[in-house]
Order: C-alpha cells, then structure tokens, then sequence
C-alpha cells in the first residue's frame, strides 16, 4: 500500500512538473500574471508529492518491506536503523528518487522565497526547473522505479554493501547532490534569460546566492566524499582521480569559475555572455556526472549489459539539455547587450583570468575522463589516472593559486600591478620564508614540496594582508580597526575564508603526499612497529559480533618516547549476508598529522597482516575545503546577497573603508 | 586602449593559456597512460620488460602462494595464456582465487609481472570493467560474473608504495 502511494505520488509530481513546464510560459507569453502564478503553486505541490514519495520509500526501508524489490535488494532486517534510512540512496533507484526530491526542493524554495522576483522571470525560472523534473520524473518511472513489488516476497533482504553501511553514506550523497542540483538553479535563470532575452545586473544578484549555496553544498560534499574514501576504503587514499570522483569535481571547478564571473556581471555589468555560458556548463557537467555514474558507462559495465535503457534514457536527457541549451545560447547570446568596460589589469581581468583558468583545468578534467572512453571505441584500452592530472591539472592550478592573491587586492575598471605587487610584499617574503625553512629542515622528498608549500602560505598570507589593509590593523588605532573589521562587508571576509582555505588545503596535499610515512608487516601479539617516531605494540586481537557482522579487533597501545599515548582499534569486518568484509581503519589525530592503522589478513599462526601510516598534516586537506565553505556561508550572509533585499550595488561601496 | 584593443588583449590572454593546457595536456599523453593488457595479448605483443601497464584477468585458482614479510605470488589467467604476478603488501578485501583482479606495474626480466598496485572493486560480484569486456571477447564471460551493478563504488586499490597507481612524487 506504501509503495503503490509512493509510486502513484510520483506520477502525480509528473503530472504536475508537465503542467509546470507549459502554462506559465504561456502565461509569460500572454502577460497573464494568474497563468504565470501557476507556477508558483505547481512548484509548491510538486515538492509536497515528491516528498511524500521519498518519504514512502523511507518508511518501506525502516519497516523491512522486502516485498519490495529496492528494499529486498538493499536492505536486511538486522541493520541498524540509521543504515536502513541511509540505505534509501545506497542504490540507483533510491538515489535517483533523492536526486528529484532535491530538485523539487529547490524548485519549491524559488517558488516560496522568489517573491521580490518579476513575475515573468520567475514563471520561465520555474518551468525551466519543470523541465528538467519532468525528465527525470520519466527517467525513474519507465526505467527506475524505485516501488516494483517482488511476487513472492522473501523472508530476508541481501543487505546493503558492507562498505556503504557508513555516517558518510548518511552525509555525503544528500550533500553532494545538494550542490550537483541546486546549480539547476542558474541554469534556469540563464535559460530564462536567454527565453526573455534580457538580462542584467539584478539577475546576477538574484542567481549569485543560489549558484554560493550549490557551491558550498558542492564543497562540502566533495570533502567529506574524501575523507570517507580515507578512513573507510583502508590504505589511506584520499583521492583517486576516479571518473565518479572527476564528475563532482568539474561542476565544482565551472561553478566556482561561475561565482567569480557573476561578480563581474554583478558589479560591473560586464562579462554577461561568458556568465550564461558558464550558468549553462556548470550544470551541464553537473548532468554529465549524473550520466556518468548512473548509466555505469565507466565505472561498471553492468548497468549497461543489463539494462541498457537506463543509459540510452540518461543518454538522451543529456543531448536534449545540453544540445537545447547550447543552441538556445547560440542564438540568443548575441542580442544580449555588452556592458562595462575594463582594462586587462584589473579586479575584472584577474577574475577573467581566474575563470579562464577554472575552466581550462576543467576541461583538463574532462579529457582526462572523457579520453579512455573514446580510446576504447578504437579498442585501445588505457587508463589515466594520478601521473597525467599531476602534470596538466597541478600546474594550471599552481598558476591559478599564484594568482589568487591579486585577485582582491585589485581596483575595479583599471588596477595597478606594481601597487598591488607592492603591497603583497610580506605575503611574498612569507612564502620565501617558508620555502627555505622547508627545504633546510627536512630532507628527501621532492624539490617541488617546499615550493609549493612556499605558494600554500603565499595565498594564506595574501588573505590575511587583504583583511589586515581593510581594517587598517597595525597603522590604525585598534578601537577603530574594530569599527572598520565590523564594518568590512561580510563578503570581504568570506573572500578572505576562503581563498585562505585553498592555501590550507594545498598545504595538507603536498605534506601528505610528499612526507607520509607507511610500514606494512605481519604482526603477532606484542610486536612493535616504529612509525614516524611513534610505537606502536600490538595488544591483542579479539572478536566480536555486532548486528549484522562479526568483527575482528586489533588493540595497539601506541607511545612517544615511552610516553604513552592513546589506544587504537582497528578492526575487520565480515558481514555474512554479502560474505564480503571491510576494513575499518582506526585514526589517532595529533594536531593536523594522523596515525592510521588498518588491518589485511589474519595468518594460521594467529599473527595479522597490518598497515601502519603516519600522515603529516593530512587533516589541513579537509580544513581547507571547511575553510572555503565557511567563507562561502559569510557570504552568502552579506545584506547585499540576502534573498529578498536586494539593495543597489552603490549603497554597498560606501560602505566599504577607503584602501 | 581602444575596445578591440582590450578585446584583442583578453582574447590573446586566453589562447596563450588554452595554447600552455594543450601543450601540457599532449606531453603528459606521451608517457602517463597506462595501458591494459591481459595475458594473452600480453604474450602476443611481447612486452619490453620496464614498460609499466595494467594487467586483467582472472586470479588461477591454486595458484596463490603467500611468502615471508607480504609477499605474495599468483598467476593472472584469462583462458588463452598465464602470467606470474609477484606482490608485496596487503591484498585487498576482495581477492580471491577464481575472481577478477586487475594489477599496476611491469614485467621483469624473467618475465614476471612485478605489480606494484592491485585493484579490485568493494562488490563481491564485482568484476572489473576491463576484465569483463576481454572475458566477453574471448567467450569466458559467464553471466553470474555481473548479476549486480555496483553502486559507483570507488575502486579499492593496495600498493606496495601506499600511494595511488604509482602516483609520481
């Protein structure tokens, strides 16, 4: 009964997201504002329909309905209940169904939220948004339904994969998807747009909050897919250059390239073209990844041999919105009206080159995905992983981050490169600095390591140089710094967050991958394993059960210079409905560094295979990423981005303290 | 500057960065691809020892033999020829005999496949892509192989270095 209402209110969604996607523009069309309403309530009605169809599919999964056939295959009735929730979008069904809830949800806060929005702008918005739904409303149905029912139904669910029974699952989809979807948005006002064929800087004030939550959604949700990837996959990998992992990361590289360009369009009316374009690929690559992913074209080629429908289905998504969208832009783009004028020396040229760069690194990323599938049609199969991005991706980022710094500290319309050099002297000393202390102190290693490390503190030193020159700190009196610091638009601050996260997080990667030390060995009970100066001595081992595995614990008692420390527990799990096994790392955190301790195989002779390794500073990867979300959160709190006030862009600039 | 001039400047800038990405993008082509082979075209090329690529196949069932200090030696099969692998570290999860692998690495002089990495995926009916798609060429693809798509799992890897596919430092 809960699946058929589950499956009968998706239908009804559908039925809604058609109606959606026709009236208003006919509304639009005929300057009929009731007609244009419809969208708002139609959006509105479709998030309660599709909601309540998740919310079905949750309930069959927490009761143990395995006359269903997604509960059946992903599910068993000893799993804990957080798993039998998160278990909902451990699987292609359930996850596609999470896919169009965000959708809807999104689509749903237009409509709630968009009131200051001109009537016709928010009816094309929402059918655009109608569209994409509609799609995916058919996708699920005809090939996907996530409700099918069993005949006859087993007693027993096969359980969720042992590796998915995880807080990330609980974290890191919904997360990720949040970003992937919410850029739907902006592609529905660029599309709008484009249909209304006028757009100007109020448009960019109205998409920059929603492209910034997507964003740091998006953020977040790649960070903790890293580190999940880390601890639970057991030998430490944080990144591995996997299609799935490139598919969230090019939306993410287009739409950071996005946030910069509407900054542009924002303040100076300038780069509107370039600013659709962007609007449309960022979301474009957010499809190619869902298509990449989902239709299993790369990862596995089951989903493919099985059903291949699902990726001729997805396939066809693909062509439409991006074949539709790109011609629509082809034709329209030119009767958009150029703005501003800047010179190449400028906040507007160190944006352009920003964005240049952005995208010229992404579509690194997607040759670099994209080039064994094409090869593979020539019957050549090869693979590109780790050695090809460290030679493109690193330096065109390397490039980037160089920049970075400059970036903020430019005037609008026509800056002043000597100047600005000037006064990101200290910065610059400071990564000098940290170059040579690097390269003294350790040794081994890479000669790139110090270098890069030197860039690390250079654009963490250039964020804080832009904020102490704001708030006149040192040359000023500290009660008006404070005056000033609070006075600083939240944006500067956010900027700030965040370019300083990038600097952090390249910091992390080049310590971890340059310094990690590793030690693999059997052990047997009372052994010691000397580790980047710690000792580590294997306790014991013993067993456990646990509600749908039995488990396998190690107990190290690891010390500094006889001085104890902490107890690590790393364990083997093996599930016996899957007869499969995971690993599950132990972490001990000292500042930044981590001990990581994982367990392989267990001898006859009761000693057990293990994998020790000291990571330096691994954790500042993940701060980094914390860091740019944060500042992206300040941001988005900044009056001038407030949904709902849109204030001019000339009150904001007397605020800001003279420079 | 005049407008064309400013345009002229942006769009100059822009082609010297697309020119330094194609540049690095063609370099980085000619030597870190790895390509896939499986025994038998690995016996009909004749691989020049040294020369890194991935091997996929089936593990031989019996063949698997665990030396001192992780070492561990099995034979990759794919029904038309065997290759000797040698590997030092852990194993991962779902390595069995009979079961598809594929491994980084190359072969030494005595015509041993020297893997440095070995990946498998975290579905115990998993078989790698790879893998698959050469059993399918040959006729040893048997359904119960693939019953199950995994769910865009990552693929879990061990490595005699620690570090992913031989990343360069």
């Amino acid at each position: 009964m809960i699946a058929e209402a589950g499956h009968y209110a998706l239908v009804l969604a559908l039925a809604l997201a058609l109606i959606q996607s026709i009236v208003p523009l006919i509304g639009a069309r005929l300057n009929d504002a009731a007609l244009m309403n419809v969208a708002r309530s139609t959006a509105l009605a479709q998030l309660l329909f599709v909601g309540a169809s998740f919310i079905a599919l949750v309930t069959l999964h927490v009761n143990s309905d395995f006359s269903v056939a997604n509960v059946y295959e992903n599910s068993h009735s000893m799993k804990p209940l957080i798993y039998k929730i998160t278990g909902v979008w451990g699987n292609h069904e359930g996850s596609m169904l999470l896919w169009v809830s965000i959708l809807a949800l999104f689509g749903g806060l237009v409509a709630a939220f968009g009131n200051n929005l001109p009537l016709s702008l928010r009816a094309h918005v929402l059918a655009v948004q109608a569209w994409i739904a509609s799609a995916f409303y058919l996708f699920i149905l005809m090939t996907s339904n996530p409700f099918l029912r069993i005949a006859n139904p087993p007693i027993e669910g096969r359980d969720l994969n042992p590796v998915l029974q995880d807080i990330g699952l609980a974290v890191h989809p919904p997360m990720l998807y949040l970003g992937y979807v919410g850029f739907s948005i902006s592609f529905s006002f660029a599309i709008a747009a484009l249909l209304e064929g006028r757009i100007d800087a109020a448009w960019a004030r109205w998409v920059r909050p929603w492209t910034l939550v997507a964003w740091i959604f998006l953020t977040l949700g790649i960070a903790m897919g890293s580190y999940w990837a880390y601890y639970e996959l057991g030998w430490g990998g944080w990144w591995f250059w996997d299609p799935v992992e490139n598919a969230s990361l090019m939306p993410w590289l287009a739409g950071t390239a996005l946030l910069h360009s509407a900054l542009v369009m924002e303040k100076r009316n300038a780069l509107k073209v370039w600013t659709i374009l962007l609007s449309i690929l960022t979301f474009s690559l957010s499809l190619l990844g869902t298509f990449l992913v989902r239709s299993g074209v790369i990862t596995s080629v089951h989903a493919f041999a099985t059903d291949p429908t699902r990726g001729v289905f997805i396939l066809l998504i693909l062509c439409l919105f991006i074949g539709g969208s790109l011609s629509l832009f082809a034709g329209r783009a030119t009767s958009l009206k150029q703005g501003g004028l800047f010179a190449p020396i400028s906040r507007e040229g160190a944006l352009v080159l920003n964005n240049l760069l952005l995208s010229v690194a992404c579509a690194v990323v997607l040759f670099g995905t994209l080039y064994p599938l094409a090869m593979e049609a020539l019957d050549l199969k090869i693979s590109v992983g780790a050695p090809f991005y460290n030679l493109t991706f690193a330096p065109l980022f390397a490039l980037l981050l160089l920049a970075v710094p400059f970036g903020p500290m430019m005037a609008w319309k026509r800056g002043d490169l000597l100047g600005v050099t000037q006064r990101l002297l200290a910065a610059g000393v400071a990564g000098l600095v940290a170059v040579a202390i690097v390269w003294g102190w350790v040794s081994g290693g890479s000669t790139l390591a110090p270098l890069a490390i030197g860039l690390g503190i250079f654009v963490i030193a250039g964020a804080v140089t832009d904020i102490v020159e704001r708030t006149g700190l040192v040359r000023l009196p500290f009660a008006t710094v404070l005056h000033r610091a609070r006075g600083l638009p939240r944006s500067a601050w956010g900027t700030a967050f965040a370019h300083a996260g990038l600097g952090v997080a390249l910091i992390g990667i080049v310590c971890e991958t340059t310094w990690n030390s590793e030690y693999i060995a059997t052990m047997k009970q009372n052994d010691v394993a000397h580790v980047a100066g710690y000792d580590l001595k294997l306790d014991g081992l013993f067993s456990r059960q646990g509600p749908n595995f039995r488990e396998m614990i190690a107990e190290f008692n690891v010390s500094r210079d006889g001085e104890a420390i902490s107890v690590m527990t790393p364990s083997k799990r093996s599930f016996t409905t899957r007869g499969s096994s995971t690993t599950e790392a132990a972490l001990l955190s000292r500042g930044a560094s981590q001990l990581y301790v994982s367990l392989g195989d267990a001898t006859a002779e009761g000693a057990i295979a293990v994998r020790i390794y000291h990571k330096p500073l691994v954790l500042m990867i993940w701060w980094g990423p914390v860091l740019m979300a944060f500042g992206g959160m300040l941001s988005l709190s900044d009056r001038r981005l407030r949904v709902g006030a849109p204030k001019p862009a000339r009150a904001k600039q007397r605020l800001q303290p003279a420079e | 500057m005049t407008r064309k001039q400013r345009r002229m400047t942006i769009i100059g800038g822009s082609l010297a960065v697309l020119a330094l990405a194609a540049a690095l993008v063609l370099n980085a082509l000619r030597d870190s691809i790895v390509f896939f082979s499986t025994p038998t075209m690995v016996a009909e090329k004749h691989v020049a020892p040294g020369k890194r690529f991935r091997l996929g196949g089936l593990v031989q069932p019996g063949s698997l033999q665990r030396g001192d200090n992780l070492a561990v030696t099995f034979e990759v099969a794919d029904g038309g020829a065997k290759l000797p692998v040698a590997f030092k570290g852990i194993l991962p999860d779902l390595f069995r005999e009979g079961q598809g692998v594929v491994a980084e690495g190359a072969l030494d002089v005595n015509g041993v496949f020297k893997a440095d990495t070995v990946l498998a995926k975290h579905d115990e009916t998993y078989m790698p892509k790879d893998v698959a798609d050469a059993l399918k060429k040959q006729g040893h693809w048997k359904d119960d192989y693939g019953a199950k798509a995994s769910d865009g799992l990552k693929p879990s890897a061990t490595t005699a270095q620690g570090n992913s596919q031989g990343a360069v430092r």
